[in-house]
Order: C-alpha cells, then sequence, then structure tokens
C-alpha cells in the first residue's frame, strides 16, 4: 500500500508528514517501556524481517498482489511504541533507496502502514486477550485476527485521505470499494504469515514477546508455579 | 545452544520457559529474514499491488509522479546494471541491514538500562 508521491495533495501530505513526526517523537519516548536488554535486538530483527516481508507480493487475483504490511505483527512481538519505529525504519529506508513510497508521500505511509496498522492491529488484539482466557496459546490467532482486521482499516484511512486531498477527480464511492474490496483479501494474507510468524517465537521464547506478558503457558513449570503461588 | 546462560537461579526467567538461546533465535530470525529478502523475493508477485491496481482500475495512477529517488541505484529493489536473481538480491540484503541496524540501533538507545541481563 505505499502511496507514491502526486496522489495525495500537499496540503493533506504535509498534514500527514506532521502525524508521523509527532507519532515517531512520542513513539521514540514510549518504546522505552518496551525495551531491554534483551528486546531491543529483537526489535531490529522484526523490524528487518518486516522489510524482507514486505518484498514478497503474493498474488490474489485478478492481476493484483498483496504483501505483509507488519504492523500488527510487531506491535505483538514488541510492543506497539516500538512497532511504529520499526514500521517508521523499513518505510524510511524503502524510500529514501529503493524509490518505494514517495518521499513527500512518507508520512502518509507512516500513517498508514506504520500507524494505522500498529494501532489497529494492538487494539484488537489488546481487546480480544483481555476477553479471552489467559492462556499463550491464544497470542497466534488473536494476532492474526488483529492482522487481518489491520489491512482494510489502512485502506479505509487511505480512501478517506484520498477523498480530502486526492489529486485525480475520481469518486470516492469506487474508490472506497475497490480499496475494501480488495483489501479484505489481502487481509488474508496478512493475518497467515502474521499467524505463523508470532506462533514460533512464541513457541520458542514466549518470555521474550511483548503480547505474551501476564500470560500463563500449559507446562509443568506453570502448573508447579500454580502449585506454590 | 548457550541456554544454560540464561537457566539461572531466577524462578520467573524459569517459569517463562526457554526452548531456545535467545542467540540462537535472534540468528534464525536473522537468516530467515535475509534468506526472505534475498532469495524468496525472486519469486515475489510482479502484479500491482492492491493500491496500484485500485488506482488503475478507478483512474486516479496517472497522478503518480516519480519519486525523487527513482534513480537511486536500487530503485524498485532492483541493482542497476546487475542482471538476474543478483539484482534484487542486493538491495534486499542491503536493506534488510540496514533497517536491522537503524531500528535495533534506535531501539537499543531508547531501551531501559540495566534492568536486564543479555
Amino acid at each position: 500500500m505505499h502511496v507514491p508521491d502526486g496522489f495525495l495533495d500537499a496540503p493533506t501530505s504535509v498534514a500527514t508528514g506532521a502525524v508521523a513526526a509527532i507519532a515517531v517523537g512520542v513513539a521514540l519516548r514510549k518504546a522505552k517501556g518496551e525495551l531491554d536488554d534483551r528486546t531491543a535486538p529483537l526489535a531490529g530483527l522484526v523490524a528487518a524481517f518486516v522489510f524482507a516481508a514486505q518484498m514478497i507480493n503474493f498474488p490474489v487475483g485478478a492481476g493484483t498482489s498483496g504483501h505483509l504490511m507488519g504492523g500488527a505483527l510487531a506491535a505483538v512481538l514488541v510492543g506497539p511504541w516500538t512497532a511504529v519505529l520499526c514500521l517508521s525504519t523499513v518505510l524510511l529506508v524503502q524510500g529514501l533507496l529503493m524509490a518505494d513510497g514517495g518521499l513527500t508521500a512518507l508520512g502518509t505511509n507512516i500513517v498508514l502502514i506504520g500507524l494505522v496498522t500498529t494501532a489497529v492491529g494492538w487494539g484488537v488484539f489488546a481487546l480480544l486477550r483481555a476477553v479471552l482466557p489467559k492462556r499463550i496459546g491464544v497470542v497466534a490467532p488473536v494476532a492474526a485476527v488483529a492482522a487481518y482486521l489491520s489491512v482494510p482499516a489502512a485502506a479505509l484511512v487511505f480512501t478517506g485521505l484520498f477523498a480530502v486531498g486526492g489529486t485525480a477527480p475520481v469518486e470516492n464511492g469506487a474508490v472506497l470499494t475497490a480499496m475494501l474490496g480488495w483489501h479484505l483479501v489481502i487481509g488474508l494474507g496478512e493475518a497467515a504469515v502474521t499467524f505463523v510468524v508470532v506462533g514460533a517465537v512464541v513457541a520458542a521464547r514466549p518470555d521474550l514477546v511483548h503480547g505474551a506478558r501476564g500470560l500463563r503457558r500449559p507446562s509443568r513449570a506453570t502448573a508447579a508455579e500454580e502449585v506454590t503461588a | 545452544m548457550s541456554a544454560t546462560e540464561h537457566r539461572t537461579t531466577d524462578g520467573a526467567e524459569r517459569v517463562a520457559g526457554r526452548r531456545v538461546s535467545t542467540r540462537t533465535l535472534y540468528v534464525v530470525l536473522l537468516v530467515v529474514a535475509l534468506a526472505v529478502a534475498g532469495v524468496v523475493s525472486y519469486w515475489a508477485s510482479g502484479h500491482p499491488d492492491g493500491l496500484e491496481f485500485v488506482a488503475e482500475e478507478t483512474g486516479f495512477l496517472g497522478s503518480a509522479e516519480d519519486s525523487a529517488t527513482s534513480g537511486s541505484p536500487f530503485a524498485d529493489y532492483q541493482t542497476t546494471g546487475v542482471d538476474g536473481w543478483l539484482s534484487g538480491a542486493i538491495p534486499g540484503v542491503l536493506g534488510t541491514l540496514l533497517v536491522l541496524l537503524v531500528a535495533g540501533g534506535a531501539a537499543w538507545v531508547v531501551r531501559r538500562r540495566g534492568a536486564d541481563r543479555g
């Protein structure tokens, strides 16, 4: 969903740029609470993985493709504020070196791919986690559901930005229908990748996963802890 | 596997369950990221993504402008002057490492100090 230069007018791009700059500034301060000596390297690796995964466009039919956005995946693994930093780094490198996403559109892309997918992904994840059993097994499936919903959410926000600041005279309803329709399909890929990656890290080292904090593992050690607790 | 270094007397850490060492997990993640960016990317779909497809279909793709960095040697994930698989692998691997350094570096700078041993 990398927005190129030219799709949105200057005022809209300035506004999204300001929102992105403020969000990154806040994230730099808030991420401290999510990062320690062990999880800081994980944040770098999650960002690197998201960059790599975004290169993999998977076909979704009719000559269209999609790729991971990664906000939900990163938020569950390393925390939402750190996820904003991870995704912003990915988008900065893509825009500067690969010309993937415009430079005047960098703020727009940070808002859509960095903020919206992270906020919706983490919001849905936290909500579902709160109402489901506090077990480690819920993390990957719940992350997948959150990842799925984060994709049409970003498509909706793009449509909103386009309605406000789109430079081409295109009917908003047509953009809304097409964006939502395609991204409801692309979201399935987002959910699948998120399920596999989060599931693998949770299986290996649940203690490092931000979204697994405070959850129980079905193991002898946990059972012993419960007995002594 | 250097899991022993983590098997401290700290009960909370043992309860959390460490099936692989931190170092093993991080090396595996890095290798997977590099393999995805450097190798798997060769087979990525060349079709336009959702936004580009919608832009074409509904008629606003023409409003796109070339990025100021479109002359970059790695523009569109292809290396200028290099053909074949390597052309996409170079920006993939370089980009992955650069993102790792920048994001990992930022995370390292802002982290809580001294709260935990590595």
